[in-house]
């Protein structure tokens, strides 16, 4: 089977080799660094690589309402750089809003949320950009330009970042085989399955090649083939040393992971975050 | 702006410029706005260049050009002519002083009498065409001299109705000045409104641009581009438009006076050349103005 080398220099190179299943190192990775203006010292420590064994994301004692009842309370955890973290819990229970506190996009009421040892909420409009470089995120709705076609999509946050696109061809026709899109590749979004619309989300979060992959109900509107493929992509994403986190109530795709990747399972309930026993 | 930044503008990566969704409302009103008001503005500026021309005319060919009248029973008529031509040619500042002949007098009644009206039938006091030279005479001193040698002369040097013509002349120019900074405010109104649409519009567009890892320049530089190139183009089809309109305009004559002298001269033709970048600039500014406080609101 194919697999994906995400190299340092942030491009995607997918090649078949046979030592496929075998985890490696990844070397030195740069994010995409745009020269439009000087840098800041946030922003650099940001696009710096992380220390070793510091987590990538931290949420610590983190307090979450939209007005109204609290939905989380005195949450903690910590992603290591490298490990597999699945997400459950009742809908409604705030796993997406869990998910957007850990990549910025909801500030928390109470708590401190650290991403790549940086205070997410200190961080400016620019910061915020870099971080979103970093952390490839797969959104329950997808999120799509719907005027663009399929290939362009994906190509996104590549194009944003200010990469010749062009320069990159070889590599998209590469990540669009890997996640099947091939024949859909200048389709437009409306017009793709619910599974060809996730699979082309994770395609386009990984891109960049960024060090944490969230993912929100990434298998919510396929079946059970296709759930196990799209999983099989993060499993390969994580073999090459990304941090994963997915958001799912699917506990068969749960348990199918775990008989492929050393995954650890966080559950919400009762406005608490906690470590789901063995049973799962 | 680095030369990259500004090459990039100008000429823009087509890639880039797809992220945005052209929107044919805020596209269509854009161009209608800078191609409207660019024709406006061309004709604007001939307005006040043409009055500009006029005022300086005015001003200087008529604070030369003054007339004598002689009123007198036709029996002293011609001595007291060739007293005051006398003391004409005496007076500093008098470059010509001439008698108009019959035929010249007959010719300026003929617009209202006619071409028929037998000359010597009326009795017709005799003018003196009086021009000044540069330095110009002194009318306050000719006018008493005048009175004391020649009782029947009048000296009229056109002051009553020189000094509101040209006045209006210049408050002509004034009022084309004006206009051409109304439309220029006005434009950048329009292409404010424009650009909120189109921000407002594209909501999710820069919604899903922010996720992606995209800076907020990058975002406002796909509308400002898009807005600036639409103005300059709509500009220029209404410059276009403008000069032709105003090419078509008769030539210049001394029976239409300042309706036909509407128009460039010159170098003149050059001018309305620099409307499509200024109003390129403007949607420029606007734009810019728009799409900062806008990305700074959505959060
Ligand atoms: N923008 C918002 N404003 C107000 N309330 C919100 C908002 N977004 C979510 N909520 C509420 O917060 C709660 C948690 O929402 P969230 O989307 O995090 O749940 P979830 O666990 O992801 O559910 P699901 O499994 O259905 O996706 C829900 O009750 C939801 O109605
Ligand atoms: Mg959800």
């Amino acid at each position: 089977m194919d697999y994906m080398q995400i190299r340092g220099d942030a491009k995607v190179s997918i090649a078949a080799r046979p030592q496929a299943r075998r985890p490696r190192r990844l070397p030195r990775n740069r994010a995409p660094i745009e020269t439009a203006r000087p840098l800041g010292q946030n922003t650099r420590a940001l696009l710096k690589r992380r220390k070793r064994g510091a987590a990538v994301i931290e949420l610590e004692n983190v307090g979450y309402n939209y007005g109204g009842g609290e939905l989380l309370n005195a949450v903690s955890v910590q992603l290591a750089p490298g490990s597999f973290h699945f997400l459950t819990g009742p809908s409604g229970a705030g796993k997406t809003t869990l998910l957007k506190l850990c990549y910025g996009a909801l500030t928390p009421t109470s708590g401190r949320v650290r991403a790549f040892n940086m205070d997410v909420h200190g961080l400016d409009r620019d910061q915020m950009a870099f971080l979103r470089r970093r952390v490839g995120v797969v959104h329950q709705d997808c999120r799509f330009l719907d005027h663009l076609p399929v290939i362009e999509n994906i190509a996104l946050p590549l194009l944003v970042s200010g990469r010749e696109l062009n320069h990159e061809e070889a590599n998209l026709r590469e990540l669009l085989n890997w996640v099947g899109l091939s024949e859909r590749a200048h389709a437009l979004p409306p017009e793709l399955s619910g599974g060809e619309r996730q699979r082309a989300a994770l395609a386009r979060s990984v891109i960049l090649s960024p060090d944490v992959i969230i993912a929100d109900e990434p298998t919510g509107n396929v079946d059970w083939e296709m759930s196990q493929r799209l999983l099989q992509l993060l499993v390969e994403l994580n073999r090459m040393g990304k941090t994963i986190l997915v958001a799912t109530h699917d506990l068969s795709l749960i348990r199918a992971a775990k008989n492929q990747v050393q995954a650890r399972v966080l559950r919400i309930s009762n406005r608490q975050l906690q470590l789901a026993g063995a049973d799962l | 702006m680095s030369e990259g930044r500004l090459r990039r503008l100008i000429l823009g990566d087509t890639q880039a410029n797809r992220v945005v969704p052209p929107s044919g409302f805020t596209a269509h009103l854009t161009l209608f706005v800078s191609g409207a008001m660019a024709f406006l503005a061309v004709f604007a500026l001939a307005l006040s260049m043409a009055s500009g021309r006029l005022a300086d005319r005015w001003a200087s060919e008529l604070a030369r050009a003054a007339t004598l009248r002689i009123n007198a029973p036709a029996e002293q008529r011609v001595a007291q002519t060739e007293a005051a031509l006398e003391i004409l040619r005496q007076t500093p500042g008098v470059a010509t002083a001439r008698a108009l002949t019959g035929e010249e007098q007959a010719a300026l009644l003929a617009p209202w009498f006619g071409s028929s009206l037998p000359a010597g039938s009326l009795p017709l006091p005799q003018l003196i065409e009086v021009t000044g030279d540069d330095q110009g005479y002194d009318a306050q001193g000719l006018r008493l001299r005048l009175q004391a040698e020649v009782p029947g002369a009048v000296l009229d040097d056109h002051t009553r109705w020189r000094a509101p013509l040209v006045e209006a002349a210049r408050s002509l120019r004034r009022l084309a000045w004006v206009s051409i900074l109304l439309i220029g405010g006005a434009t950048a109104a329009m292409i404010t409104l424009a650009a909120n649409a189109a921000l407002a519009a594209n909501a999710q567009v820069i919604e899903v641009l922010r996720l992606v890892g995209a800076l907020d320049s990058y975002i406002a530089q796909a509308f400002i581009r898009r807005f600036t190139l639409r103005a300059l183009s709509g500009a220029a089809a209404g410059v276009a438009l403008g000069m032709i309109g105003v090419l078509l305009m008769p030539e210049a004559s001394d029976e239409g006076g300042f309706l036909t002298g509407l128009g460039f001269q010159g170098w003149g033709w050059l001018v309305p050349l620099m409307i499509p970048p200024l109003g390129a600039l403007v949607a420029f500014a606007a734009t810019t103005r728009a799409a900062t406080k806008r990305l700074g609101e959505l959060s």
